[in-house]
């Protein structure tokens, strides 16, 4: 089953084109690492491909529905940018942020015990049971994203989308994040992530879509890595960052 | 969770229990004044006025007895619930501002009530027209922060001080033609609350405190993560238009004591003092509202003992509050830290 499919999609900011003629398809348990360098339409792309902004041009599916017509707003786990900088000074629990995955399902009715029950659920997944009544804002950067894939988890998403999830998080942390990432999808969570470590991306995705406003490459990971669609998208600049072990 | 953490869970349960014991009595009170030439209900009232007489006798004070401090109380009372109860959205949305531009809408709102209301010689309408002025310039806001895709301070500004403007202009062009004192509404007082203010108030309440039950769960998805409230396919404009118009409502009901310039405190100072002690966004909410009655309160009592302005001393009530629970979490949890 398609999950997401794009199909000539144009966008641009004004004058300034940031995506353009991008056609590519997601699948049911893809992971699929979404590259480029900065400033070369990989967040624009994926807001298109969530119904976040609408293309100037193009068609964009969302498991098999016209992106605005697109309703199971549940089905889908997000994690922005922002998320990786914190809620501010906000006082939310873990607990609460987690639970406001069961939001999308419950629309104006109360929360019930299986809602609550799934919330534990999520919060043992990805092992922050322990910090459930700590506020979001206290978290380290790698839990504060353990946070947020429990509330895609609570949500019972089918897709999560990430977007450089570990800015700001260390190593170690990360590993052990894109594990659990990797143990998500081989349990058949469709995954697409942004991210600026290549070394990462051709080590845990399946797929890879290398993009700089134009799509340089869409295929299996090995085909990519066999390519050179890494040097022609990031230029003479080459300001690639490898991933060493 | 620690006997400590679940005594102050308590306390907190008591207190916003009590707060709604009192909200509701105020409403009560509100109702029988308002329909006291209904026979049954015209007992009730003469009982109120007895209850009052005694208060006062006990406490030697002249307030319990007279039906005009009544409705200043009450307004005031429901003021302290939904004023905070609104303001804990703002204030972590990072829209503080919109409440104090929300008021000088209201301002110019009023203005064209006193021009209404001298035309028509309907005394009822200057807070209806107030509020239905306020809830255009709320709509002018949201339209202003979505073309320039910012609660922005430029947008802002220019509301702010336009409205205010436009206010005085009207005073202006109208004056020698009410006997109301334009004034009052500026630095708010007592005095202003008329009873179909203070009816106006109830009103406000009751409709705010639903909605905001009804949708606690979008309002708290969307002040958190609203990119991820977008993605799961939740109405953002929809609920941001909602609070902002909820604002304007609330502002327009708290100006009448408060007053415009200080009408944006009520809706900041108890959150902010809330902020500094909660564990979670609910009791950030419970503790709002019960610093939010503290100071409406404590407010009072001092305005009427020692003959201050009421607006005036219901905010520096609040900041004393909040003053005392930024020592109280600098001695209590140096964990917390504000960003």
């Amino acid at each position: 089953m398609t999950v997401v499919a794009l199909e000539d999609v144009t966008f641009a900011y004004g004058e300034q084109p940031a995506v353009k003629d991008v056609t590519l398809r997601v699948d049911e348990g893809d992971f699929l690492g979404l590259i480029g360098p900065n400033g070369s339409g990989k967040t624009t792309l994926l807001h298109l491909m969530l119904g976040l902004r609408t293309p100037d041009s193009g068609t964009i599916e969302l498991f098999g529905e016209p992106v605005s017509a697109f309703d199971d707003g549940e089905r889908i786990g997000y994690v922005s940018q922002q998320a990786t900088s914190g809620g501010g000074s906000m006082p939310v629990t873990v607990r609460e942020a987690v639970t406001m995955g069961r939001f999308a399902h419950a629309g104006h009715r109360r929360l019930t015990a299986d809602d609550h029950a799934i919330v534990d659920d999520a919060l043992e997944t990805v092992g922050i049971t322990d910090l459930a009544d700590r506020q979001v804002n206290q978290l380290s950067g790698g839990q504060r994203q353990r946070a947020y894939i429990a509330r895609a988890l609570a949500s019972e998403a089918d897709l999560l989308a990430l977007d450089e999830p570990t800015v700001g998080v260390d190593a170690e942390s990360r590993d052990a994040f894109y594990q659990l990432l990797e143990s998500l999808n081989d349990d058949g969570i469709t995954i697409i992530l942004i991210e600026h470590d290549i070394g990462v991306v051709t080590d845990r995705a399946n797929r890879i879509a290398c993009i700089n406003t134009e799509l340089y490459h869409h295929g299996d990971t090995e085909s990519f890595v066999e390519s050179d669609a890494l040097t022609e998208a990031y230029g003479a600049t080459g300001q690639v960052v490898h991933h060493h072990h | 969770m620690t006997a400590t953490g679940s005594l102050r869970r308590r306390l907190e349960h008591v207190g916003i229990a009590v707060t709604a014991v009192l909200a509701i009595a105020m409403i009560g009170l509100l109702t029988i004044d308002a329909f006291r030439s209904v026979p049954g209900i015209g007992v009730l009232y003469e009982q109120a006025r007895i209850a009052g007489w005694w208060a006062d006798h006990y406490l030697g004070t002249s307030v319990f007895y007279h039906p005009f401090m009544w409705r200043s109380i009450a307004t005031g009372i429901l003021i302290g619930v939904v004023a905070p109860l609104v303001g804990t959205y703002l204030v972590h949305r990072e829209m503080a501002l919109i409440g104090e531009t929300l008021a000088h809408t209201a301002f110019a709102g009023v203005a064209v009530g006193l021009l209404v209301s001298s035309i028509t010689g309907w005394n009822g309408s200057l807070m209806v027209v107030a509020l239905v002025v306020g809830v255009l310039g709320a709509l002018a806001v949201q339209w202003l922060a979505e073309r320039t895709d910012t609660y922005g301070d430029v947008p802002i500004a220019i509301m702010l001080t336009g409205s205010f403007a436009v206010g005085t202009l009207i005073i202006s062009y109208g004056r020698g033609m009410t006997g109301i004192n334009v004034q009052d509404f500026i630095f708010g007082s007592i005095s202003v609350v008329t009873p179909s203010g203070a009816r106006l108030m109830a009103v406000i309440t009751v409709v705010v405190v639903a909605v905001t039950v009804a949708t606690y769960k979008q309002l708290l998805f969307i002040t958190f993560d609203e990119q991820a409230a977008r993605v799961a396919r939740l109405n953002v404009t929809w609920y941001n238009t909602l609070l902002i118009v909820m604002t304007a409502v609330v502002v327009v009901g708290a100006m009448q004591i408060l007053g415009v310039i200080l009408v944006a405190a009520m809706l900041v100072v108890p959150v902010a003092a809330g902020t500094q002690l909660a564990q979670s966004f609910r009791e950030t909410i419970y503790l709002s509202i019960l610093f939010g009655q503290v100071a409406v309160i404590g407010g009072f009592v001092l305005s009427i003992s020692q003959s201050l302005p009421t607006g005036g001393s219901i905010v520096v009530v609040a900041i004393a509050c909040y003053l005392l629970a930024v020592f109280a979490s600098s001695r209590s949890s140096p964990a917390i830290s504000m960003h």
